[in-house]
């Protein structure tokens, strides 16, 4: 199996998988970075959401290869403490239930709030709809990425 | 309330308790750990080691006076793991600041009902979960006044601290040691509500920090040294049944360790007991164990499997044509008749009747089944997302053929439930195969496996007919033509039973070879969008007020008179009343399209109010006001979360929830063939709760099922046509707007 190297959270890693596995299962199951979740496995729910040299993209359907390089941040670098203002804001308004999609709408809504820090609803709703919630939480999400944009534009 | 007098030690109490070693003290778990809890999805505890039956196993204090509070129930996103230690922490007086809690592991004999279903936890909880918290106070009391020398009357206690009438104090963790070697007191009096200090705060989430920092807490992110996944191959189809396979290509793809084939064992239990449990496929299925997720997942693909096909293989359109029949035909069970609805019918001046139908569901947790084993010659260990961890463990001892002692279940926390986490098709497979390979093992389901082997709602129809005489309602017929089984026992009793003199409801079902079950408010999920389209269609052809008719109904209703209602009348018209109010009923600004529906299910009466308006030609769902009495409010914060979710989702599958079957083969595998509601079609939920102090009932269920209902009847309002199938986006032309409305 070949070796790749790759930079997560900052750090450069090593491992030995074979050339098509998803990156989210080897954050998952090689590096133990169990917090970006597998959802479908298809890139249709945005569970396994990470950023890939500061953008989102599903890690589900991206291999090693394809990172050529690039760094990835999961959600456990997102930031040192766990109050990323998204954090912050996601803790405030109390948004999840079951809690097992969130760390990949926190993931897309941190990309998002980074390039457009000033959203209209419209925006914020487009940039969300990628994301599914089963216990549909969506009303808490939008009012927590809207919180956020408040405290990072 | 103790006095002085009952204050004795328990032998049997300090000989368990000296013999620990460490600082500390337990209420609870006859266990000294360090008070500040990771959770470890590892479990710390060996049962074999545990004798704590004179202690309730909910609270555990150190001598820092920081507590630990166990919570009992399966968290599935319905927030009892917030909920439940809340109300231990209330009697026990406690600063939520200085409590944390853990999940407690599956122990029948110290907890009651570790089951997460029918929106249940909180109300069967609020008695003892309350009385648990009270007791420990009273023994903590009962040691300080021991101490001092005075009668435990005279203490007073707020957050922790313990004071007498002279005014010294001592902290719970300074009198820990003690008071749990007291016997346990009696006769405990609880707060008055209006005394509350935690009860009725909005608290969040326990595990809000691990959430939003991507820490291990679900079935899927636990690990275990030496642990090996495996992927299972399962009929594709209902009704498959496997004769062969050819693994010479997957044995020989990377990281794979072996490939088995498993499904004896259930085999034999279905000999010696055919009803043990109808989740659960009893054909054999091939298993691939590998040393990655990917690994055995992709080795599955590369396994030639052949298939018989040994029963009927079921579709759709056969399903369609079976419960239509039984709806024609004139063979059911009648589950409650009052008066004679024929003969209201044959003397009405007016007969209303209408069908209605709802297709299969799946439950789409966002987290895949998968489930953890351990078999040993000692144990069977357990871990994972289950709802109901007993059952299961019962199960799983006669599977192995083990004692049910040994059988050692943790419950990590689910990433969703909504009923499919109730059947253990997951947990048999992973006891299996791991006693098979005798090694910890995770079975994992793709999405794709997750969706093709669930157990769905069923497919239902209901007919319901109506007769009008001198302007009132005098009979109502209620049929339900369902798939496998038929509503449960108290429905019968839901409203409009007590309000209509001629009343019947009559169900048959019709038994399939595809597995169902519960989903979130099984039957009322489907079962108000039905009625309450009903009522709302006789308030258009009797020329009343859709409200009106309601409250005229209810005002009938003598629940006194008859044991059998469930629902209040009098809570169902405050509620009523309320979301008139709220929702500027009949006040609406033009443009905005109103469904009301009024609802009771799962203990908890509810009224939602839709607005409807029309965006590009097409009806859009802006706003559901949705007005609840549960009674008390435990968690305001995580209230409002359960009904705003409980509302999205009831209007997402009503709007497009829509499965099937094709010769047995389910019609989506994934979400890019199966639609849930996303942000866009989220529509806002605005909430209001009735104040009183009546005892809390659940919300994980009961405002689901009025949303499809509201969603309705704002749609007729809107679009001027009335839509008796769901999903409503099944047929595109009912959602696009009449040029003249029509009345019925």
């Amino acid at each position: 199996m070949p070796t790749y190297q790759i930079k997560v959270n900052g750090k450069s890693q090593s491992v030995d998988v074979s050339a098509d596995t998803p990156v989210l299962w080897v954050l998952r199951d090689h590096l133990d970075l169990v917090g970006t979740k597998y959802g479908c496995g298809i890139g249709q729910c945005g569970a396994c959401t990470i950023h890939v040299d500061g953008t989102a993209m599903r890690s589900c359907s991206m291999t090693l290869e394809q990172l050529d390089g690039k760094s990835i941040t999961t959600i456990e670098g997102l930031s040192e403490d766990g109050k990323h203002p998204v954090q912050e804001a996601w803790k405030e308004v109390d948004v999840p239930q079951c809690g097992y999609c969130q760390a990949g709408q926190i993931m897309t809504a941190s990309a998002f709030l980074e390039k457009n820090p000033n959203p209209t609803e419209g925006e914020i709703k487009d940039a969300m709809h990628g994301n599914i919630c089963r216990c549909a939480s969506y009303n808490r999400i939008y009012r927590a990425v809207e919180k956020a944009a408040e405290q990072m534009s | 309330m103790s006095t002085k007098s009952n204050i004795t030690f328990s032998r049997r109490a300090f000989m368990r308790t000296s013999s620990l070693a460490g600082g500390g003290m337990l209420i609870g778990f006859n266990l000294l750990q360090s008070c500040k809890p990771e959770v470890k999805l590892e479990p710390e505890i060996d049962l074999s080691q545990l004798d704590y039956k004179d202690f309730n196993a909910f609270i555990k204090i150190a001598e820092t006076g920081e507590v630990t509070i166990f919570s009992p129930n399966p968290e599935i996103g319905q927030g009892v793991k917030t909920a439940m230690p809340m109300l231990i922490a209330e009697e026990l007086d406690v600063a939520w600041e200085n409590v944390y809690v853990e999940q407690g592991i599956l122990d029948t004999e110290n907890y009651t009902r570790q089951v997460a279903g029918g929106s249940q936890s909180i109300r069967h909880g609020w008695e003892p979960l309350r009385q648990t918290g009270a007791t420990a106070k009273q023994m903590l009391i009962n040691a300080a006044a021991t101490r001092w020398g005075v009668d435990p009357s005279e203490c007073m206690v707020s957050e922790g601290v313990i004071t007498n009438a002279a005014g010294e104090t001592l902290g719970y963790g300074d009198v820990v040691n003690e008071a749990a070697l007291l016997e346990v007191p009696e006769d405990i009096k609880l707060k008055d509500p209006k005394d509350y200090k935690i009860i009725g705060q909005n608290i969040q989430n326990v595990d809000i920090d691990k959430i939003t920092t991507g820490k291990p807490l679900f079935g899927l992110d636990y690990k275990k040294e030496g642990m090996v996944y495996a992927s299972v191959l399962r009929p594709p189809a209902f009704g498959h049944k496997l004769i062969s396979y050819d693994d010479t290509e997957a044995k020989s793809m990377p990281g794979v360790i072996d490939i088995i084939k498993i499904g004896e064992k259930v085999q034999k239990l279905f000999e010696e007991d055919p009803s043990f449990e109808s989740k659960i496929s009893s054909s054999d299925k091939v298993v691939v164990i590998a040393e990655s997720t990917w690994q055995a997942m992709k080795a599955k693909e590369a396994i030639k499997a052949e298939w018989e096909n040994d029963i009927l293989m079921e579709s759709t359109a056969n399903h369609d044509q079976m419960l239509t029949g039984f709806l024609d035909g004139t063979q059911f069970d009648t589950r409650r008749k009052d008066g004679d609805v024929k003969k209201a019918f044959a003397e009405a001046d007016m007969v209303l009747e209408r069908t209605y139908e709802s297709p299969f569901l799946p439950h789409n947790c966002m987290e895949p089944m998968n489930f953890f084993a351990d078999v040993t010659d000692e144990k069977v260990h357990l871990v994972g997302p289950i709802q109901t961890p007993a059952w299961k463990a019962g199960l799983i001892a006669k599977l192995l053929g083990r004692e049910e002692d040994e059988i050692l279940l943790e419950m990590t926390r689910m990433g969703g439930g909504f009923g499919r986490r109730l059947y253990g098709d997951f947990v048999v497979e992973a006891a299996e195969i791991s006693d098979a390979i005798r090694k910890p093992v995770k079975v994992i389901y793709s999405r794709e496996d997750d969706m093709a082997v669930g157990v769905y709602r069923p497919a239902i129809k209901y007919r319901i007919k109506a007769s009008v005489k001198d302007g009132q309602i005098t009979g109502y017929h209620l049929k339900e033509a369902a798939i496998n089984d038929n509503m449960y026992g108290l429905i019968p009793n839901f409203f409009p039973a007590g309000a209509i003199e001629n009343y019947q409801v009559d169900t048959k079902s019709y038994k399939s070879n595809i597995t169902t079950g519960a989903w979130r408010a099984p039957y009322t999920n489907f079962l108000a969008y039905a009625e309450q389209s009903f009522f709302d269609e006789l308030a258009e052809v009797m020329e009343v007020d859709k409200v009106q008719l309601r409250l005229d109904l209810l005002k009938k209703v003598d629940a006194d008179a008859d044991e059998r209602i469930e629902y209040s009348p009098e809570r169902m018209i405050k509620v009523i009343e309320t979301a008139v109010e709220k929702s500027g009923w009949g006040t609406q600004p033009k443009g905005v399209y109103q469904g009301f529906v009024n609802y009771y299910c799962h203990n908890t009466h509810v009224s939602e109010v839709a607005d409807v308006v029309i965006e590009n030609d097409s009806p859009v769902v802006k706003k559901i006001t949705c007005v609840v009495d549960c009674g008390i409010v435990v968690n305001p914060l995580g209230a409002l979360n359960q009904i705003e979710g409980g509302v999205i989702d009831g209007v997402g599958h009503s709007m497009y929830g829509d499965f099937g079957f094709n010769e047995g083969i389910p019609i989506a595998h994934n979400f890019d063939r199966y639609r849930l509601i996303r942000m866009k079609e989220a529509p806002k939920v605005e909430v209001h709760l009735i104040q009183n102090e009546l005892a809390p009932t659940g919300l994980g269920e009961p405002t689901l099922p009025p949303a499809g209902g509201a969603v309705a009847n704002a749609l007729k309002a809107a679009t001027g046509r009335r839509i008796y199938q769901q999903p409503f986006t099944k047929n595109p032309e009912l959602l696009k707007v009449l040029e003249e409305p029509v009345i019925g």
